[in-house]
């Protein structure tokens, strides 16, 4: 299995909308090669025979009556947004400038 | 005896038992209750050397609350008899889990400051009960952690001794408990965040077979092995607290349907002659620090003059639970996380430079809310998860799961509860393993294999260590949807230890107040 690099580091905090200055970059790929080099036994630990838990205690169709139960108000749910306008969550632009 | 136990400092020393007998009685009020251990918290939870086990304290309500209880009990009649057990016994609740009225951090600096606008279902319940919230309780940054260093709020110090960790992630709540700060606390558990922390500070945590409390309303790190339980210093009121907080909950998909056994009863059942208690031969022995195995050994035996018939169990999967561990847990957490965004809630930072689009902001935002024990998690999980891994980690990770239950399943065939030491060591250092991600992850190697499998698990303290007198803690295990068997095994083992003891282990924790007070005179 493939070791963790600088350079993967870099590409995984963009896709997880974290940005990292240079130093956090160089620490963060150090530690992440310890902790990945230690989990690597868990690839080799299972055939292929053996099914996969994603759940511990399955349940399945976990449905409910459709009819409307407790809702938030606008109010509420804007309550902690850091900005809002017109009973709505506002973001800055979502395309850029260009 | 009884005349002392109504003073303040008797009173905070009560079992949320004998308060609740004492409430009934009409011996003290629920304000009486409830304001000694705001009284508490105010004399040692602050300060430089203060516990630091609360985030915010809600004295106020809490007080509003145990008032209501009063004027009920005192009015008679119907609604004083229809009284919850506990109505009047104030309760601390991790930050993790959501309340109305009181800040909710999770321990972050992206949510500082902010405010749900509902509560947890288990908080519902604790408000049904008419029990006082004393506060909101230190974790590390969204339960990630196993010392409380990783809260953005500053470490929570263990009352045995205040230079050492709590436990995590949950060390706030187990070090209010044993700080008499709280008769009772609500923490939760993904790979040990409740059973640790009850075991380096000498008092009680259970995680709860999965899905039987709801998860409602707690913020979600792992949401397959999240859930929330009782911490408290006797096993009795575990037990108590479990049937409060217990139960299915339409709210929660995966909370499991069937009603909760009866709890309490177990607990009280008094005896373990015949039942078998299996030894897991891969969690002791090389690598758990001398003092933790005589006290394990010291359990056993005691288990075994009570009649209980020890065997040994072989859980040769459990080597690589830890490994496991590390990637389902980190990769559900960045997909968890992922809601943090500065939009919806919480904190949004502006990048210094550049143009303002809504990708840069969350960059910024994230950049600046999360601290790096979160970042490194997000990172790893978001890596187990990418194109060209996810087989190799995540699939593989899934795998040992099913190893895992299989592990369980074959020494259940042999044992009606397993037991364990809940920790390798008792509590370290203040910064010791904060610079060494993977030291500070080995602190849960066994109590991950019961969150990857869903069982549950009960931590109770087994005395101290011979090298540094600090707790070990005991752990015990039974198969999903067995708490019951915890309670009834626990409750004999904590009996005959406190008979061996002649009273508590924290009887024996130095006097907190006056280490505090010794120590600021010091610095003088």
């Amino acid at each position: 299995m493939a070791a963790i690099n600088r350079d993967d580091v870099a590409h995984l905090a963009r896709l997880a909308h974290i940005e990292m200055s240079a130093q956090e970059l160089d620490r963060m790929a150090g530690e992440l090669a310890v902790i990945v080099d230690s989990v690597k036994s868990v690839s080799e630990a299972a055939g292929d025979d053996v099914p996969a838990t994603s759940h511990p205690i399955p349940l399945t169709n976990v449905f409910r009556e459709d009819v409307v139960g407790h809702t938030f108000s606008a109010e509420q749910a804007l309550s902690g947004a850091p900005d809002s306008d017109d009973n709505r969550f506002k973001v800055p632009a979502i395309l850029d400038e260009a | 005896m009884s005349e002392q136990n109504t003073t303040a400092e008797g009173l905070i020393r009560l079992s949320a038992a004998d308060l609740a007998e004492k409430l009934r009685a009409g011996e003290v009020t629920a304000v009486e209750v409830t304001q000694a251990h705001l009284d508490r918290i105010a004399a040692v939870d602050g300060g430089e050397r203060g516990v630091n086990a609360y985030l915010h304290v809600n004295a106020e309500e809490a007080l509003a609350v145990a008032a209501e209880v009063d004027a009920i009990r005192a009015a008679g009649g119907a609604e004083a008899e229809a009284l919850h057990y506990l109505a009047g016994v104030p309760i601390a609740v991790k930050d993790l889990i959501v309340t109305v009225g009181q800040p909710t951090t999770a321990g972050s600096k992206i949510l500082e400051g902010w405010h749900s606008p509902y509560d947890a279902t288990v908080v519902e319940r604790l408000r049904a009960a008419r029990m006082p919230i004393l506060g909101k309780t230190n974790l590390d940054e969204f339960a990630m952690g196993s010392s409380t260093e990783h809260s953005a709020y500053g470490p929570t110090r263990n009352p045995w001794d205040l230079d050492r960790i709590p436990g995590g992630s949950g060390g706030g709540s187990a070090a209010a408990v044993a700080a008499f700060e709280a008769p009772l606390a609500l923490g939760t558990d993904t790979g040990g965040s409740i059973r640790q922390p009850g075991a380096v500070t000498g008092t009680v945590g259970v995680k709860p077979t999965y899905g039987s409390v709801s998860r409602y309303g707690a913020i979600a790190m792992a949401s397959s092995l999240d859930q929330i339980g009782p911490v408290t210093r006797t096993v009795l009121d575990s037990a108590l607290l479990h049937q409060v907080i217990g139960g299915h909950d339409p709210r929660d998909s995966t909370s499991l349907p069937e009603p909760l056994a009866d709890l309490v009863a177990a607990a009280k059942t008094g005896n373990v002659e015949g039942l078998r208690i299996g030894i897991i031969k891969e969690l002791h022995g090389e690598g758990y620090q001398a003092g933790v195995e005589n006290r394990f050994n010291e359990s056993l035996q005691l288990l075994k003059e009570a009649g209980a018939e020890i065997v040994e169990v072989s859980c040769p999967n459990f080597q690589y639970a830890l490994g496991a561990y590390y990637l389902i847990m980190p990769s559900e957490a960045s997909s968890n996380l992922a809601k943090f965004d500065g939009v919806r809630y919480g904190l949004r930072v502006l990048p210094e430079e550049g143009p303002m689009t809504i990708e840069r902001v969350m960059g910024a935002t994230r950049a600046a809310g999360f601290g790096d024990e979160v970042k490194r998690r997000i990172i790893l999980g978001t890596y187990a998860l990418s194109a060209g891994y996810y087989d190799a980690y995540y699939g593989s990770a899934q795998k040992v799961r099913t190893l895992v239950q299989r592990d369980f399943e074959a020494a259940f065939a042999k044992a009606d509860v397993l037991i364990s030491p809940t920790a390798p060591t008792t509590a370290f250092r203040l910064g010791e393993k904060l610079d060494d991600p993977l030291a500070m992850y080995l602190n849960d190697v066994a109590t991950i294999p019961a969150n990857l499998a869903g069982v549950p698990g009960l931590s109770l303290p087994g005395g101290l260590a011979d090298e540094d007198g600090l707790p070990v803690g005991i752990q015990l295990l039974a198969p999903a949807r067995e708490d019951a068997r915890l309670y009834r095994v626990g409750a004999v083992l904590e009996s005959l230890l406190e008979a061996k003891w002649g009273g508590p282990l924290l009887a024996q924790a130095p006097d907190l107040a006056a280490a505090q007070a010794l120590e600021a005179q010091e610095a003088k």
